[in-house]
């Protein structure tokens, strides 16, 4: 059997690779391709006709407020949740690996948002918020608890990001509870005879340590929360009056709801390359701080 | 010296109640929605709106929520739906990507470096950028939608990149060549070997890809709501949509089946806790 000949190569590679290339293509390189094409015509969704219109959808995009307003609120609620998720997260990464009694459990118990899925976490917090709150509020006469935070416009917004916090703050938890065990302990030891205290130790040795942690849980959070739409939708659904409308959630819109598939698909492939530059530009900067011991 | 020592471990002592007490808070933060859910999902709809804080409503303890809820989202239809989805999905995905990883690994041809490097490309792309044209071409060019089995084939699509990657790192650090050299000494053919002697070895990998995909099939929302628009077909997250399309939402209904929607998750990570933790970190490590 000759294993250079080009018969024995297609074979092989199609017997163990050929399904998954078919497959992968099919749902992924294809419908890129196709939707390149697609921000080049206008389509209702229905009509077997995809006229040719050029540059319009694209045109349409930076005429469309809506569009620019769901992405500028995007980028502030990112930027607020993603700050926040990793400052929790490494502060309940440092709690459960301090050493204290049955930090396995409370690992276990941090990390349960992550198990369910965005639509019911979204569905819990709205009664937490409209009811439990409230009624809260109402007991001990808290004013600011009183009325629903999801009734009013920054109150979405903040509703938003606490269950956002909440959401991720678990699973990066674990990426930093990793990190912080990849820091040895003699060099930890060494810092504690020169001197260290503490939390000269943490931000002097473990952080420089743990970049490349901080670099995959920034990268993880800033693509989630740039692409927020499950939560968004049973949380707030984009109320009150479109002021928590999140950019993927207007591009579902535009999609399937106005029908603009053109305009819609323009404006999502825009969305991408944002979080595209946003996250690559992160990993960049963070692997240029990266040090070891 | 005596004395500093004593400070030094009274200071210990008091920095570690500190932390347990911060800890105890948090978890009570991050667990209280749950417990909401629990205390409320045994009360009459009357005794939620009045106090959803009250352990026990004025009516008492009712179950009366579950079997409503449970018709109406249509609850063993969807569980059967989600269930039979996820399977099929992990599954093919599992086989499929452990297969590809193997050929990639072990074969230097240009097509084996064009596919990895394409999957590994791919997965920057989110979804949102292909669902407009998945519904164009599944739904007004082929006309598929609307079966279980076209989102078992896009779930697996979908998935193949970064469980390919994940089988790929396996493959190369933690099976010996020599092992399939031997095999193939002994007259095996590689797919022989590929069964025989590699697929055994990556049962850590298997669970991981198995644990992180699975959860992720079980989850989804966006794309089954979007291939799936028949209710006999609905799983589990699309069902629970149902109790917030009406006027008035009935609060009784919606506690049960959110907590309907939990439970399996929530049953299963109850036995298979360390797996998870484990599968999830090293996935995302990778």
């Amino acid at each position: 059997m000759d294993t250079n000949s080009m018969s024995y190569k297609s074979k092989q590679f199609l017997m163990f690779a050929g399904v998954t290339t078919a497959v992968f293509a099919a749902v992924v390189i294809v419908p890129f391709i196709y939707g390149l094409y697609l921000t080049f015509t206008s389509w209702d969704g229905i009509s077997t006709q995809k006229p040719f219109v050029g540059f319009a959808n694209y045109a349409a995009t930076f005429a469309d407020g809506a569009y620019w307003q769901a992405l500028g609120r995007t980028m502030i609620y990112s930027v607020i949740a993603v700050i926040l998720v990793n400052v929790v997260a490494f502060i309940l990464a440092f709690l459960v690996t301090s050493g204290v009694k049955g930090q396995n459990f409370f690992r276990a118990g941090f990390f349960v948002p992550n198990l369910i899925g965005g639509i019911v976490l979204g569905y819990i917090w709205k009664f937490v918020f409209n009811r439990a709150f409230v009624a809260l509020g109402e007991s001990l006469s808290i004013g600011a608890l009183s009325t629903s935070w999801l009734a009013t416009t920054n109150g979405a917004m903040l509703c938003l990001i606490i269950v956002s916090v909440w959401q991720y703050a678990g699973y990066m938890m674990l990426i930093y509870v990793a990190g912080f065990m990849s820091v040895s302990a003699d060099v930890l030891e060494a810092a504690r005879i020169d001197g260290c205290t503490n939390m000269q130790s943490i931000i002097h040795i473990s952080v420089p340590l743990m970049v490349s942690s901080f670099v995959q849980c920034l990268f993880l959070t800033i693509t989630r929360c740039f692409m927020v739409y499950d939560v968004n939708l049973s949380l707030t659904k984009g109320e009150p009056f479109n002021s928590s409308v999140m950019a993927a959630m207007h591009v579902y819109n535009q999609a399937f709801t106005y029908k603009n598939y053109g305009t819609g698909q323009a404006e999502a492939l825009i969305l991408f390359i944002v979080c595209a530059v946003v996250g690559v530009l992160q990993v960049y900067i963070g692997k240029k701080a990266e040090v070891s011991a | 010296m005596d004395d500093l020592n004593e400070k030094a471990a009274r200071r210990r002592k008091i920095s570690h109640a500190v932390e347990i007490a911060i800890l105890i808070i948090l978890f009570i933060c991050f667990i209280f929605p749950f417990i909401l859910v629990i205390i409320n999902v045994f009360k009459t709809k009357a005794d939620i709106t009045t106090n959803p804080l009250a352990l026990i409503g004025e009516h008492g303890f009712t179950l009366e929520n579950f079997p409503e809820a449970m018709r109406k989202m249509n609850f063993w239809r969807s569980f059967a739906n989600s269930a039979c989805i996820t399977i099929f999905s992990t599954i093919f995905t599992i086989l499929l990507a452990s297969m590809t990883a193997f050929v990639i690994v072990r074969n230097k041809w240009k097509a084996c470096g064009a596919l990895f490097g394409l999957m590994i490309a791919s997965m920057v792309i989110p979804f949102q950028v292909l669902m407009v044209p998945l519904v164009s071409l599944y739904g007004g060019v082929l006309d598929i939608l609307n079966h279980r089995a076209t989102l078992i084939f896009m779930h697996v699509g979908f998935s193949l990149s970064m469980a390919t990657f994940m089988f790929h790192g396996a493959i190369f650090t933690n099976v010996p060549i020599a092992l399939e050299e031997a095999a193939t000494i002994d007259g095996c053919t590689r797919w022989q070997t590929y069964w025989k002697i590699v697929f055994p070895l990556l049962k850590p990998t298997i669970a991981t890809v198995a644990i992180i995909d699975a959860m992720a099939f079980w989850n989804d929302y966006l794309l089954p709501s979007l291939v799936l628009a028949k209710k006999e077909l609905y799983t589990i997250p699309i069902a629970t949509q149902v109790f917030y399309g009406t006027y008035s939402t009935d609060i009784g209904l919606v506690m049960a089946a959110l907590l309907l929607a939990m439970l399996p998750i929530l049953i299963l990570y109850m036995f298979l806790q360390r797996y998870i933790v484990e599968g999830v970190t090293s996935g995302a490590v990778k």
